[in-house]
């Protein structure tokens, strides 16, 4: 009884440190420079639309693209010998300790037209090709990034599949494929579930990939929210598409919880 | 099969690497511009060291980064403690807020805390900057928590829960009872918390955007101010080197897992 | 009689609504090897741990040698426990799990030593002190657990089934280690089990819990041989649990017939629970029996034969030495040492597993014969069939 008292700091700074500020960006979604209650906000996020749909559609693009890469990868960690496993594991997590703004700066030089993937091309007389300012580029940022956080989860729950399972799958008649879809894909689920998300949300506000490898149409919005802060000075609307972004993130977390129905979500 | 995944994995690793190369390659490069070597040099490494005010805004994330570590640790392990008391629908209430900050898009975190300080500063201190260390080291925090907290409940999870009456049995103090054992059991849970609550803090951008002022200035929000100029090759130095410090950090903090986990093999064959 | 140490007056214990414990009323003697011996949710555990300061009655008075310690906590009772799983720390080596007691109580270090070193004797583990618990079997956390806690020379050790997680071998052994190691400490042993076996060879008392309330408490004989409920007769031991009723003193009425037993201070009439235990039964030819049925099963159990035998509808356990084939007709005997007779309870037609109520029995019912007394077998044998 007493030692539930031990969580009432830790609580106290979540109420007021979490959930104050989202009532906080409600506040101001709703509010307009005069502090009285007004919908334009929301009304003027919502012509944004385009923005939010090009948001989510690179999200989803980089989750599949994602999943697709990480997917083998983990399933190779996961086969390999216990110390290689650890060191190809730390070799997965540590770009993420790493600055991703110089880590992005860098993709700028490879990718440019005159960067070093043209540069070594033009050696054979091809490109220069247009690596760079387009959706695919934007995409291939989000997938650089974000990979990590797709083949964590999988090879978390990979590496605890039982062995004898898929033994048993091979006794009852199962090729390597047939394994594969009937015992080793549906058990591997909630990795594929929480990879997924943890690569969808970073992926869905980014602001810093789209303006270093997209062109002005590629723009997303995590850079809108960002100029509404930092150079167009108008919380209020960067407040009310704050909101926006929230609620598509929290409903497509519900979509994708609905396939597992996990209380702790896997992160690490 | 087999081949086609180990050569697959190769590329994968070859292209999260591979920017990484382009900057360490960048680090020894006597141009600014890392498309083009113009020469192998150091003088960006010892450009970096002569140049304190790079070297304080390090200073700046490192002590951004621990003491926010320390406070986070200290705060979410009792938390973790208080948590694995709970029952019910209060727990899964606790927990889903413990989420909040794990699966709310960063930039979301940021600006709705810059609010609340722009809020607070304006309301109750009646001042325009609030912003500083302080702002910065309550974000910090605020994000670090569910990190400890995810990786000392597993340790209390693990942990027999009889140890605790087995102390007061023996004549502890419920007190001292959570120093002389519940704590002994948690450690490597508690330390793999704070190393990864000191890496992210370290290396955060997009919260820390958002609530930093002008006072108190960390590493990557110089970098991004430096991106939409000419990036100085001093950084790319400076990358190289934390990439070292990072691995070393975290082949510490693996040797401490591989440790834990041989001895909870161990003792799940001895029991 | 040695002299009372611990008192429970009116314990009642509550959780989420359920009472766990009904108002329990039970004392402990000094120096006695008591067993609370109970399926697993009868309140023995919760018990315990009331005793242990762990948790604290709803209701009633828990008193330490006439002194009230409701409010007294855990580390200031001067009662240690051996945990189910041994709660050995970990992080501690063996020497210093042990010494752990003395060392938070600030014993000096060299007392502290020759204590440590007398414990690790008495559990025969001296050699190991290094060890950490991982390292030992389980046996050997076994012993390290009972030195743990009989190292703070406690009034009363707690044992919470500490044998549950040993094999049979290591159960035995054990049992007798742990008899032997309290008549040389001469110190109360308050021990909980599910297993009735354990619970008749190493106690004192018994004390049969279930649904938060005792049902018995007594000598290991009393319990198994005079039990007072449905309940208890088919916890301890095998029984078969008939319906009867009592027509006067020594005369109890079973399937209709009379037999001489040795209750009395019934009502006249009163309904009665019948236990007749599987070994107690001697099987003869079926013409010299009190009763006659047919054999239905035998299984060989090493020592004995498991013979069920079907009287009519009823499922008997007999256990014999002699083999008898199923479908065989063969005859038994009672002798008014072999009836048991209780008051009828809660539990009254619940257990019995081998025989079931049937009506047929009523039919051929005849007043007048009393079967165990001697001049009534002729009649006895006569009535049969």
């Amino acid at each position: 009884m007493k030692s539930k008292a031990l969580a009432s700091p830790y609580i106290l700074w979540m109420v007021i440190f979490t959930i104050v500020p989202l009532a906080v960006v409600a506040y101001y979604a709703f509010t307009n420079s005069a502090g009285e209650f007004t919908l334009e906000n929301l009304a003027n996020a919502a012509t944004y639309w385009p923005t939010f749909l090009r948001s989510v559609g690179y999200a989803i693009a980089a989750c599949v693209i994602c999943l697709i890469m990480g997917y083998p990868v983990a399933y190779v960690i996961a086969q390999t010998g216990a110390s290689a496993q650890r060191i190809l594991y730390l070799l997965v997590m540590l770009p993420m300790c790493m600055s991703f703004l110089l880590r992005t700066l860098a993709w700028v030089a490879l990718l440019r037209d005159t960067g070093l993937i043209n540069t070594f091309l033009g050696f054979f007389g091809v490109g220069p090709l247009p690596l760079i300012r387009n959706a695919g580029s934007v995409i291939m940022g989000m997938v650089y990034n974000y990979l990590p956080y797709m083949i964590m989860p999988l090879y978390t729950v990979i590496v605890k599949l039982d062995p004898r399972l898929i033994e048993a799958a091979q006794d009852l008649g199962c090729d390597s494929v047939q394994t594969f879809r009937r015992v080793i894909l549906p058990l591997s689920l909630p990795g594929i579930v929480s990879g997924i998300t943890m690569v969808f949300v970073p992926a869905v506000s980014t602001f810093y990939i789209s303006q270093k490898l997209g062109s002005t149409s590629d723009v997303l919005i995590g850079d809108i929210v960002e100029r509404q802060f930092k150079s167009a000075q108008n919380p209020y609307l960067g407040a009310a598409m704050s909101l926006l972004l929230m609620v598509i993130v929290f409903i497509s977390i519900g979509l994708m919880n609905k396939f597992t129905g996990d209380e702790e979500v896997t992160t690490i | 099969m087999k081949r086609l995944g180990k050569v697959w994995t190769v590329i994968v690793y070859l292209f999260l690497y591979l920017p990484m190369i382009v900057l360490f390659v960048g680090s020894f490069n006597d141009g600014r511009d890392l498309s083009e070597f113009e020469g192998f040099t150091l003088s960006n490494y010892v450009t970096l060291f002569r140049d304190t005010d790079s070297l304080a805004l390090l200073l700046n994330s490192v002590i951004l980064a621990v003491s926010s570590a320390l406070l986070a640790t200290l705060i979410g392990t009792f938390a973790a403690v208080g948590i694995h008391s709970m029952r019910g629908r209060i727990r899964s209430l606790v927990m889903t807020v413990t989420n909040i900050p794990l699966v709310n898009p960063e930039i979301v975190t940021g600006v709705s805390l810059s609010l609340l300080f722009v809020f607070v500063g304006r309301g109750l201190l009646h001042t325009e900057n609030v912003l500083g260390f302080t702002t910065l080291l309550i974000a910090h925090v605020t994000f670090n928590l569910p990190y400890v907290i995810l990786s000392v409940m597993p340790k209390l999870r693990q942990m027999d829960n009889q140890l605790m009456d087995a102390a007061q049995d023996l004549g502890c103090t419920p007190v001292q009872g959570f120093f002389k054992v519940v704590l002994p059991e948690l450690w490597p849970g508690i330390i793999s918390g704070a190393i990864m609550a000191f890496t992210m803090s370290l290396d955060d951008f997009v919260i820390s955007y958002f609530v930093y002022g002008n006072s108190f200035v960390t590493l990557p929000v110089e970098i991004y101010t430096n991106t939409r100029k000419q990036m100085p090759p001093k950084f790319y130095a400076m990358f190289t080197l934390m990439f070292f410090v990072i691995l070393v950090v975290m082949i510490l903090m693996n040797v401490i897992q591989a440790r834990d986990e041989s001895k909870q093999k161990r003792r799940v064959k001895g029991a | 009689m040695s002299k009372e140490l611990i008192r429970l007056v009116n314990c009642r214990m509550d959780f989420d609504g359920e009472t766990v414990l009904d108002s329990i009323n039970i004392y402990f003697n000094d120096s006695e090897f008591l067993t609370l011996l109970g399926p697993s949710g009868c309140g023995k555990t919760t018990t315990l741990r009331i005793i242990g300061g762990f948790l604290q009655p709803t209701s009633g008075d828990v008193f330490f040698d006439g002194v009230r310690i409701n409010d007294v906590p855990p580390h200031k009772r001067r009662v240690n426990t051996v945990f189910q799983k041994y709660a050995l720390f970990p992080h501690l080596n063996v020497y210093e799990n042990i010494a752990f007691g003395l060392r938070i109580a600030k014993v000096p270090n060299k007392e502290i030593d020759e204590r440590v070193t007398e414990m690790l004797e008495i559990v025969s583990l001296r050699g190991f002190e290094k060890r950490k618990p991982d390292q030992l079997s389980g046996g050997q956390q076994q012993r390290v657990a009972i030195a743990r806690a009989l190292v703070n020379r406690p009034k009363v050790l707690l044992l919470d089934e500490p044998l549950g997680a040993l094999d049979l071998r290591l159960r035995k052994d054990m049992q007798n280690e742990l008899k032997r190691i309290q008549q040389q400490l001469g110190i109360t042993f308050i021990y909980v089990t599910h297993d009735q076996e354990e619970a008749l060879a190493m106690s004192d008392t018994v004390v049969v819990m279930d649904k938060g309330r005792i049902q018995q408490i007594g000598t290991p004989e009393d319990i198994y041989n005079e039990p007072k409920n449905a309940f208890v007769a088919d916890f301890i031991g095998e029984s078969n649990i008939l319906d009867g009723i009592m027509r006067a003193d020594y005369v109890v009425e079973i399937f209709g017939r009379k037999f001489r037993c040795l209750d009395r201070g019934f009502e006249p009439n009163e309904p009665v629970d019948v236990v007749i235990r599987p070994e107690d039964v001697d099987i003869v030819p079926a013409d010299s029996g009190h009763l006659c049925g047919t054999v239905t099963s035998v299984t060989f159990k090493g020592v004995h034969y498991d013979t069920i035998v079907d009287f009519k509808g009823f499922k008997w356990l007999i256990q014999t030495t002699d083999l008898h084939r199923p479908g065989e007709y063969i005859g038994i005997k009672l002798t008014p040492n072999d009836i048991h007779v209780m008051k009828k309870s809660a539990y009254s037609g619940m257990f019995g597993d081998y025989s079931s109520y049937s009506a047929e029995y009523d039919e051929i019912n005849d007043p007048d014969a009393v079967i165990g007394g001697e001049e009534t077998v002729e009649e006895a044998l006569n009535n049969e069939e």
